[in-house]
């Protein structure tokens, strides 16, 4: 918690880590391409998410 | 007055919530023809817990499409639903479950409901509240990644076993328009059921007993929420220490101690229900770096408070 709080206090922090979502997720799209991997998870039904797989 | 206004501002945060469900979930020809929508836009992650099996759902559960890459043969990490989760937990962390959770909004709606005895605290709710980050690195993250089938693909073991959202908006209304789904129905099926109706149960009892104790996104999103840009503040030049703010939190935080606790959904209540205005809210409400509250705890006596 102590370190929680520390951070809370840093204001910089929010912006790191908005920083590295955006680096996170362009490498996601245009390095790894796991938006394709969650496209094709999502346009079929997921037979695990309603119970019967 | 004071309740008048509370209810005009939680009117308007479920008219939020409502609407942002309506947009997200609006594949009106889902809901006529049992199939789900099959278009680009399900790259995108929703912010919220909301099934991509929802057949009105436009977007993507960022929790299944977590497990969904992560549990891919070869991937232990997903750069693409991370950052995301970085992006909007850095900006906003748990005004999603607050504002933009299609399933909070359900639990809010359940609690409205008359009960003869609502139950305000959980016993040991401090220890039970850590079960979502147990569930989030149990079931979200590590049963994908080691529990694998002969092709080295792990399932989606938060979505099979606990997710009561896939349930609400994926399986009831496909299995209900799909007579192979129904004829496949299980075991596993009857759980999630079972699993949703308690679930949806106490939630008329309890205010967002899923939110609390077992959302993996909840969870998420929690670690951020003293660190994000959106924040609250209490100005203890005006604060009275009444309680009134701790009192109004069915989250059941304390403001005055933690305005930005990790269970705070931003609901606004405490907020709303200030007489004084201390609280505020908005981007970069950084308190100030000498916490105040001990001194003031002190001389206003505030442990009284503590214990309401």
């Amino acid at each position: 918690m102590q370190v929680f709080k520390k951070l809370s206090q840093i204001r910089i922090v929010p912006f790191l880590l908005f920083g590295l979502g955006i680096v996170f997720t362009f490498n996601g799209i245009f390095v790894t391409k796991e938006h394709i991997d969650v496209l094709n998870k999502a346009i079929r039904i997921c037979l695990e998410c309603i119970g019967i797989g | 007055m004071a309740k008048k206004k509370i209810r005009r501002k939680e009117l308007f945060r479920h008219g939020v919530q409502f609407l942002w469900a309506a947009v997200t979930n609006g594949y009106i020809q889902g809901y006529l023809t049992g199939k789900i929508y099959k278009g680009k836009l399900k790259q995108i992650c929703l912010p919220g817990l909301n099934c991509y099996s929802c057949v009105g759902s436009l977007g993507s559960c960022p929790i299944g499409s977590l497990q969904a890459v992560i549990g891919r043969k070869g991937k232990v990490f997903s750069f693409y639903v991370i950052g995301f989760l970085l992006m909007i937990g850095s900006v906003l962390g748990r005004f999603v479950c607050g504002w933009l959770c299609p399933f909070g909004f359900i639990q809010d709606l359940l609690n409205k409901i008359p009960f003869p005895r609502k139950v305000r605290f959980l016993p040991k709710e401090k220890l039970l509240v850590k079960t979502k980050y147990i569930i989030l690195i149990l079931f979200v993250l590590l049963l994908p990644i080691f529990f694998v089938n002969d092709i080295g693909n792990g399932a989606p073991a938060f979505c099979k076993w606990i997710c009561p959202v896939g349930t609400l908006e994926g399986g009831i209304p496909l299995v209900a328009s799909n007579e192979a789904l129904q004829q496949q129905a299980g075991w596993l099926f009857i759980w999630k059921i079972s699993l949703l109706a308690v679930i949806l149960f106490t939630s008329i009892i309890v205010y967002r007993p899923f939110c609390k104790l077992f959302c993996p996104l909840g969870a998420i999103y929690s670690l951020f929420n003293k660190v994000t840009m959106y924040r609250y503040r209490v100005n203890m030049d005006v604060c009275i220490g009444c309680g009134k703010c701790k009192q109004a939190c069915k989250m059941n935080v304390n403001p005055v101690q933690d305005a930005n606790h990790l269970e705070c959904i931003r609901c606004g209540n405490c907020k709303n229900a200030c007489p004084v205005n201390a609280i505020e809210s908005g981007f970069f409400k950084y308190a100030p770096k000498e916490n105040k509250y001990d001194a003031f705890s002190e001389s206003n006596n505030i442990t009284d408070v503590d214990n309401l």
